[in-house]
């Protein structure tokens, strides 16, 4: 049972989708029941795993390796370090709220919809753990078509448009990246991820080989300029895809920097590192101004995930800077540590913001922000989750948000005072966007008759919005567990750093 | 030229699919048209023993007939697929060709006929022989495509299709005539080693050879600028013949190009491999760009096919066995990829209602999920998302093409395919985002081998998607690959 744990974990949900999409359309509260089984399946399946990993290690753990094809020698091969782990316990926690939040809010094809979504949950969990490139490429890509399904059929009116656009966004992106994987392949013949990483490349190959997974993870970020796909995708998606896009799916770029660039292409990292620092400031200060001004909420909480993954690649390449260029490593590692807290934590708020939005968009079909005003007036507990997830959105100390933020200004600082400014900065363009959305949104008087009929929350869009706020609470007082979690694991990253691998 | 017996055992399953069909052709005489069935299951019975003859003899190469014919197991494996996919294709024709009264023995007979000249021509040991066996399908297709004579579109697709080929034909004998010239044998292996030794003395006569049966070759996949006939021969025939010639002749075509290049002219890869990257380009280039301007669904999976020509013409002129290997796993893995495809068309026609248009697949979703999941796999599976079997069948390819260090062809032959991922998409996002234009559950023809034939065609583009292991090892092994 525990050897193949992480099988469960993948082909679980998977099955269960299969199941569920069975059912048909016409049986939809079955659906909904079986949906929500299996993902709670799913999430106590993922409880062994947080228990039984042993932290202190930090070494690949739950290892499952058979024979896959063995005429050109990929294998089945998973395992996972405490990064891992984190990412993949939080996959397991969001998919469950999600089919929670479309329980009244999805009445078209029902079982399509939360089949989509379960098959999404194994293929991103299948991700997280994979320590064969070609099976994380299988993984990688597979997510693409559930997810170009659910922005196309329960999108929004130009769903058709953002999906396409998504989805050719992103395999442009990752296309690359296959003739890269390929080319290593050709060299090691193997695709294990540990032989790859231990191959001997020069700077030239390797930075060929930077920009092709930088094409592949840079979309997947997004990080500026390659983040045009995002507004649209997460404007048009309903509910359940934007908070799945916006908590898991681009969490994903920032695991793939850390899983191939960093340990494949170590020196070419190096050499870029300045772009990376560059595009990811320009995410965090350029992409906050944009947030700043725009009319839709959703578009303005997509706008502010750009500028808050920022901070996850500049938490990852400062620390890159850092160890090669002065030997910190304390501070390299608090750069790394910060970026998956970040990761993690913001996987967290965006998730509730856009199930914030979700919840009104359900009762009043709008997401522009000037048809709200006084929501406060006529939904009291909603407005208090809104606040406080608005909170966290700007990074106040004692939630989640302030902590993966704080840690990544902290290593830029021993780094270079400026690029701690300029990161800093945003902490400020954080609050002005946020707290203006809650002012417009939620404070004041009611400005309209819709808004004025509105029904608070109820049990169950409460149990979703209280789940989200508990973790975001609970990891911005005590982000212990969770650093602990991956500390072992970061300090590896951060020692393999250090290895030059061009001769 | 004299021959033994063990010569006709090595023919044993060419020899029974002769007889078998012209027993099927007495019985198609005496039976009456409503009872066309019979031929249908005699013709599909003919095959499945074909394929139990193939399959059970396992002896080792071998080659008959004074080498004209040659038993080895490349021929082997491509012979198992091309009975199996002709199979396929006959289920599917039935209810289509019943429907608008084309239900006649001839389809066939003559596709029987056809796979014989394939099996022939991938076994083929000496060129006289790819000739024969290349004219015996070609014939027989062309009389195929015109099945429908009351038809303009279909007679001159029909017309279009033999006047091309035949020249194509002429062509490849012509460079044929040539390559006798330079080596004075006809033999494939004895011209291998002549040219690989360089005795074939007339250099420049062998180069005009190798160009000319280049282009028959590249007439023959509907590699581009060769590819005039395909998009309308694909789609004026109906939808039942354009699944036969779409689907497992491109088998025979590989077999008849590893033939001709590798085992013929080896010694010349440095020049073919050239000519191929640059037919490659062109396929790829052509086929997936004029593919997004097409509204008609046969159309498009025309330009489709000589794009996937393209991918498949990158394992080709990579030239070691790894890469034959990949090619061949191509154009299996496209064989049944295009079988589903038309077979879907099929399924989904009508009398009156070609369901051959984008647009007809509208709302397929809503009116029978099942279905619309099939052509999902289906156009993912062309598309070469994973985990499907069409993304490895590209990456074996790719993975050809870096090997033989043309990696701007890989990096062109990428580019090309997220071109083509939008018009593939497009087909989803016909079936799935848009609205049906009528209401209500969909009529299916209530034909049960071919909705479970197409079930499972469609269902096995996922499973091969995971377990492609022992299909790729035994093309690995027939090759001779590491």
């Amino acid at each position: 049972m525990m050897q193949s744990l992480l099988s469960i974990l993948i082909w679980l949900p998977i099955a269960g989708g299969f199941a569920v999409l069975a059912l048909g359309t016409h049986r939809a509260q079955q659906a909904r029941w079986l949906a929500l089984g299996v993902a709670i399946a799913a999430l106590a399946a993922s409880i062994p795993l947080l228990t039984g990993y042993d932290a202190v290690a930090g070494t690949m753990q739950f290892i499952e390796q058979h024979r896959w094809i063995a005429a050109i020698n990929a294998n089945y091969h998973l395992g996972v370090d405490g990064i891992s782990v984190a990412l993949i316990a939080l996959t397991t926690f969001v998919t469950v709220l999600v089919i929670l939040g479309a329980w009244d809010s999805v009445h078209d094809k029902v079982n399509q919809y939360l089949a989509a979504f379960l098959v999404l949950e194994g293929l991103m969990v299948g991700v997280f753990c994979a320590l064969d490139a070609l099976l994380f490429y299988v993984f990688f890509e597979g997510m693409l078509i559930p997810m170009f399904i659910i922005i196309g059929i329960w999108g929004g009116p130009r769903r058709v448009y953002a999906t396409l656009k998504f989805f050719l966004y992103t395999f442009f992106g990752s296309i690359f990246m296959l003739v890269g994987l390929i080319w290593l392949y050709l060299q090691s013949n193997s695709w294990e991820l540990s032989q790859l990483a231990a191959l001997k490349l020069t700077l030239i190959q390797q930075s060929w080989l930077f920009f092709a997974f930088l094409i592949a993870f840079a979309v997947k970020v997004p990080m500026w300029p390659v983040h045009t796909w995002l507004p649209d995708a997460h404007v048009e998606a309903p509910t359940g895809g934007s908070v799945i896009l916006a908590a898991i799916m681009l969490k994903i770029g920032g695991y793939g920097f850390l899983r191939f660039s960093l340990p494949i292409t170590p020196d070419a990292s190096q050499h870029f590192a300045w772009l990376l620092i560059a595009l990811s400031l320009i995410a965090v200060i350029y992409i906050g101004f944009v947030a700043l001004v725009q009319e839709d909420m959703k578009k303005l909480i997509a706008y502010s995930s750009v500028s808050h993954m920022g901070f996850v690649t500049l938490g990852i390449f400062i620390a890159l800077a850092l160890v090669r260029v002065s030997g910190n490593k304390d501070a390299a590692y608090l750069g790394v540590s910060g970026a998956m807290v970040q990761m993690i934590s913001h996987g967290f708020v965006s998730g509730a913001m856009f199930s914030c939005i979700g919840v009104i968009y359900d009762r009043m079909h709008t997401r522009m922000i000037r048809d709200y005003g006084g929501v406060v007036n006529t939904m009291p507990w909603y407005a208090a989750f809104v606040v406080f997830f608005a909170m966290a959105n700007c990074g106040l100390p004692g939630t989640s948000g302030f902590v993966g933020e704080f840690m990544v200004i902290l290593a830029s600082f021993q780094s270079n005072f400026w690029i701690a400014a300029l990161a800093a900065f945003t902490l400020i363009i954080g609050a002005a966007y946020t707290l203006w959305l809650v002012k417009r949104v939620i404070w004041g008087d009611v400005t309209n008759d819709h808004v004025a009929k509105l029904k608070d929350i109820d049990a169950r869009e409460a149990l979703v919005l209280g789940a989200f706020a508990a973790m975001t609470l609970l990891f911005g007082i005590w982000p212990e567990p969770l650093t602990h979690l991956m500390d072992a694991s970061v300090k590896h990253i951060v020692d393999q750093l250090l290895i030059v691998k061009a001769g | 030229m004299s021959f033994s017996l063990h010569d006709l055992y090595l023919l044993l399953p060419e020899a029974f699919l002769l007889f078998a069909t012209c027993a099927v052709l007495a019985v198609d005489l005496l039976i009456k048209p409503t009872q066309r069935g019979i031929t249908h299951w005699l013709s599909i019975g003919t095959l499945v023993i074909t394929l139990a003859l193939v399959v059970a003899d396992r002896g080792p190469a071998d080659r008959g007939f004074s080498g004209m014919f040659v038993h080895d197991a490349v021929a082997r494996l491509l012979k198992v697929f091309i009975l199996l996919v002709v199979a396929v294709v006959f289920v599917y024709a039935r209810t289509y060709l019943k429907d608008r009264k084309l239900h006649v023995g001839e389809f066939y007979l003559l596709a029987l006929f056809a796979t014989l000249g394939m099996m022939l021509l991938v076994s083929a040991g000496s060129l006289v022989m790819i000739y024969v066996g290349l004219e015996l399908l070609t014939l027989s297709s062309y009389a195929l495509v015109a099945l429908n004579r009351d038809s303009p579109l279909s007679s001159e697709a029909a017309m279009k299709y033999f006047v091309l080929g035949a020249l194509a034909s002429g062509i490849l004998l012509y460079g044929m005539s040539m390559i006798y010239g330079a080596t004075g044998t006809l033999d494939i292996t004895s011209i291998h080693g002549l040219v690989s030794s360089g005795v074939g003395d007339n250099k420049t006569l062998l180069a005009f050879g190798l160009v000319f049966l280049v282009a028959g070759i590249g007439f023959k996949f509907g590699a581009a600028p060769f590819h005039m006939w395909l998009p309308d021969v694909y789609q004026g025939s109906p939808t039942a013949v354009t699944t036969f010639i779409g689907s497992a002749p491109k088998i025979a075509a590989f077999g008849m190009a590893w033939r001709l290049l590798d085992g013929a002219l080896g010694g010349l890869h440095p020049h073919w491999g050239e000519m191929l990257a640059v037919l490659a380009v062109l396929s790829l280039a052509i086929g997936n760009v004029v593919a997004i301007a097409q509204t008609n669904l046969k159309r498009m999976l025309a330009y489709s096919t000589i794009s996937h020509v393209g991918f498949l013409l990158l394992g080709l002129a990579n030239g070691t066995p790894s890469g034959f290997a990949a090619a061949m796993f191509y154009a299996i893995a496209y064989a049944i990829m295009s079988a589903a495809a038309f077979g879907s068309i099929q399924l989904l026609a009508r009398v009156g209602f070609e369901a051959e248009e984008i647009d007809d697949f509208k709302g397929l979703n809503q009116r029978n999920p099942w279905y619309a999941f099939v052509v999902l796999l289906v156009m993912a599976s062309l598309a070469g998302i994973p985990p499907l079997f069409g993304f490895f069948a590209k990456l074996m390819v790719l993975k050809a093409a870096l090997d033989a260090g043309m990696l701007w062809l890989a990096i062109v032959a990428i580019v090309f395919a997220i071109v083509g991922a939008f018009y593939y998409l497009r087909v989803i996002k016909v079936m799935y985002f848009d609205a049906p234009v009528q209401k209500g559950e969909l009529a299916l023809p209530q034909d049960i081998p071919l909705r479970w034939v197409l079930s499972i065609n469609g269902a096995a583009l996922l499973f091969l998607g995971l377990f492609f292991g022992p299909l790729l090892s035994w093309c690995y092994r027939a090759m001779g690959a590491g």
